[in-house]
C-alpha cells in the first residue's frame, strides 16, 4: 500500500506536471527547431512570439466571455485557438515581409539574422505590453479538474490523492494532435517533403523547381499555429504573464539543442526531456521516501535536490553539458 | 541549328573579369558532348551559363530555336533542361525514393510511372528506394543525382563532373547509365576531368582554353588529334 502511495505521489507531484510542461516547451522547441532548419536562424524572438499569440486568446476570450459564448466544460480560450493563430500567421509574415526577407534576400550570415530576431523580440514585447500590459492574467474557465484528489482517495482508499487538471489532459492531447499532424505534413506530403529538401539543399531545391518563398510563407504558418498553440496551453496552464514566457525562452531552446537543432523529432523528445529533469530535480521527495523506506531511516530534511528558484539552472546546464559533449543533440534522426 | 545552344557567350561573375570569352556550345537530343580542358578554362561557368545562373554580357542560350536568355534557372527547368551539380547533387537526408520525389516537383501528373522508369534505369535505386542518400556509396549517390535530374523527363541533361571522386569500375558504370540515357532521347551535355575516358562515350567534344572554343570535333577525332592528345589527354 505504501508503495502504491508512492507511486500516486510521484504521479501527482512529478509525472503529470512534467508530461504537461513538457508539452509545452516541446512545441516551442519545434517551433525554433524549424525556423532554424528551413530560415536558418536561432529566432531569439520565439518566447515573446508564443507571448503574442497567447495574448489575442486572452483578449478574445474575455470578449468572448462578455458577450456569453462559453464552451461548456472546457476553457474558452480552446474556441479562440483559430483566430489567435491566424493573428499570430499575420504578424509572422508582416514581420518576414519588413524584417527577415532583407536579410534573407542578402544572404546574410546566421549570426545577424539572430541579432536581427533580437530587436524583433523587443518591439514584440513593447506592442504586448502596449495592447495588454505586463501585469499577471489567468483566463482559464470552464471544468478546472478531471479528477479531484478527495474523489481519487474515496475511490481508491489511498493516503495520497491524484488530481488531474482539466488543463494537462488537454495540453497533453493537443499537443499529440498537433504535432501528429506536423510530422505526417511533414514527411508524407508534397510540400513537407519540399520543406525538407529545401532545408537539406536549397540550391538543389531551387534547381528542382520548388518555390522558396513559398517554403518560407509554409515555415511561418506552421510556426504561427505551433507558436501560438504552445503558448495558450502554457498560458492556461499557469498563467498569462508577458515576462514568463521571455524566460521560458531558456528551456525552449535546451529542449531544441538537447534533441539536436534542426531536427523537430529530437526538439519534441527534448522537451520532455528539460520538463523532467527540471521537476524531478527540483522536487522535494521527503514524503516520497516517508513510504518507501522503514521509519528509522526517514529523512529530516526536505530532500530536494535543487530549490524550485533555480529550476533554470537545470536548463542551462543540460544545455552547456549538451554543447560540450554532444553538440550534434542526444537524439540520432533525420533533421527537418 | 542544334535542339539546344549556347551562342557565342560571353559572361562572367558579377563584377568580376569575363571568364568564358565568345564561347559556343551546342547539343542535338540523343547526344552526348563532352566539354573538356584545363583546370580554369571556363567549363563549369559555360555550364552556369547555359543553366541561367550567369548573366550573360553577350551571346543568347536557345533550346528548340527558342531564345531563353533571360529566363531563370528555375523557368528553364520547366522547359526540360535539367542539371546535376558537381557537389551537393542529393539531398543527402531524404530518402531515395523522396529524392527523386523532389526531382519531380514541377510534375503535377502521377509520377509512380517515372518513378519506375528511374527504377529500371538504376536498379540500385529500386532496391534502397527507403534509405536515407547520406548513407549510400559514391556511386550509388551519383545515380540517385541522375536519378533526380530524370524526373523532369528533360529534353537537355547537364553533368558537372559526374565520374569526380568515383573509382574507375564505379567511372566506367556511371559512363553505362549515361549511355542508356542518351538513349532515351536526351541531350547530354557533361564537363569531365576524366577527359580520354569521357571523349570514348561522347559523339562530340569541345576543348575549351581560358574560356574560349579551342578545338571541336567528333569525339572519335578528338581522341585522335595528336594537338588535342599531347596538350590535355597527356599524350
Amino acid at each position: 500500500m505504501d508503495f502504491i502511495n508512492a507511486v500516486v505521489l510521484l504521479l501527482n507531484f512529478t509525472v503529470l506536471p512534467a508530461l504537461t510542461y513538457g508539452s509545452q516547451l516541446a512545441l516551442g522547441a519545434i517551433f525554433v527547431t524549424l525556423i532554424y532548419g528551413v530560415l536558418r536562424f536561432a529566432n531569439f524572438a520565439t518566447g515573446d512570439m508564443m507571448s503574442f499569440g497567447t495574448m489575442f486568446a486572452v483578449i478574445l476570450t474575455y470578449y468572448f466571455q462578455s458577450i456569453g459564448i462559453n464552451f461548456g466544460l472546457l476553457p474558452t480560450a480552446l474556441l479562440t485557438i483559430p483566430f489567435a493563430v491566424l493573428m499570430m500567421i499575420f504578424y509572422m509574415l508582416i514581420i518576414d515581409k519588413f524584417v527577415f526577407s532583407y536579410y534573407r534576400i542578402k544572404k546574410s550570415p546566421p549570426v545577424q539574422l539572430a541579432m536581427v530576431s533580437v530587436g524583433v523580440m523587443f518591439v514584440t514585447q513593447a506592442i504586448i505590453r502596449i495592447i495588454i500590459g505586463p501585469s499577471d492574467r489567468r483566463f482559464l474557465d470552464g471544468e478546472k479538474f478531471i479528477l479531484k484528489a478527495t474523489k481519487f482517495k474515496e475511490i481508491t482508499g489511498l493516503n495520497e490523492g491524484l488530481t488531474i487538471k482539466s488543463t494537462q489532459i488537454i495540453t497533453i492531447f493537443v499537443t499529440i494532435v498537433v504535432v501528429s499532424i506536423m510530422f505526417w505534413f511533414l514527411n508524407k506530403t508534397k510540400t513537407g517533403t519540399s520543406m525538407r529538401a529545401y532545408s537539406d539543399n536549397e540550391d538543389l531545391a531551387l534547381l528542382s523547381g520548388i518555390d522558396p518563398k513559398k517554403v518560407v510563407l509554409i515555415t511561418w504558418v506552421i510556426a504561427g499555429i505551433l507558436a501560438s498553440i504552445g503558448g495558450i496551453l502554457y498560458g492556461l496552464d499557469k498563467s498569462y504573464r508577458p515576462f514568463v514566457y521571455f524566460n521560458n525562452m531558456l528551456p525552449i531552446f535546451a529542449a531544441a539543442i538537447v534533441g539536436g537543432i534542426g531536427n523537430p523529432y529530437g526538439a519534441f523528445l527534448g522537451g520532455y526531456v528539460i520538463a523532467f529533469a527540471e521537476i524531478f530535480l527540483t522536487y522535494a521527495y521527503k514524503k516520497f521516501f516517508s513510504y518507501i523506506l522503514p521509519e528509522a531511516l526517514e529523512p529530516n530534511s526536505l530532500v530536494q535536490l535543487i530549490s524550485t528558484d533555480y529550476k533554470f539552472a537545470i536548463s542551462f546546464s543540460i544545455l552547456v553539458i549538451v554543447l560540450l559533449f554532444r553538440p550534434s543533440g542526444i537524439f540520432e534522426g533525420k533533421k527537418i | 541549328m542544334a535542339f539546344f545552344e549556347g551562342n557565342r557567350m560571353t559572361a562572367g561573375y558579377n563584377n568580376g573579369p569575363d571568364i568564358i570569352h565568345s564561347c559556343s556550345i551546342n547539343v542535338d537530343r540523343g547526344e552526348i558532348v563532352a566539354i573538356l580542358g584545363p583546370n580554369g578554362a571556363g567549363k563549369s561557368t559555360v555550364m552556369r551559363a547555359l543553366l541561367g545562373l550567369l548573366k550573360l554580357k553577350k551571346g543568347n542560350v536557345k533550346i528548340n530555336n527558342k531564345d531563353i536568355s533571360n529566363l531563370t534557372p528555375q523557368d528553364r527547368v520547366k522547359k526540360g533542361i535539367s542539371f546535376v551539380p558537381q557537389t551537393k547533387n542529393v539531398f543527402a537526408e531524404l530518402t531515395v525514393r523522396e529524392n527523386l520525389e523532389v526531382g519531380a516537383f514541377l510534375r503535377d501528373d502521377n509520377i509512380n510511372k517515372v518513378i519506375g522508369e528511374i527504377y529500371e534505369l538504376f536498379p540500385i535505386l529500386s532496391e534502397k528506394k527507403n534509405q536515407i542518400v547520406g548513407e549510400l556509396s559514391g556511386g550509388q549517390r551519383q545515380q540517385v543525382a541522375l536519378g533526380r535530374a530524370l524526373m523532369i523527363k528533360p529534353s537537355v541533361l547537364m553533368l558537372d563532373e559526374p565520374t569526380a571522386g568515383v573509382s574507375p569500375i564505379v567511372m566506367e558504370e556511371l559512363f553505362q547509365h549515361i549511355i542508356k540515357i542518351k538513349k532515351t532521347n536526351v541531350a547530354v551535355i557533361m564537363v569531365e576531368q576524366n577527359a580520354k575516358q569521357a571523349l570514348k562515350i561522347s559523339d562530340r567534344g569541345y576543348v575549351l582554353v581560358t574560356g574560349e572554343n579551342k578545338f571541336e570535333g567528333l569525339g572519335k577525332d578528338l581522341l585522335n588529334d595528336p594537338e588535342v592528345r599531347r596538350s590535355f589527354l597527356g599524350a
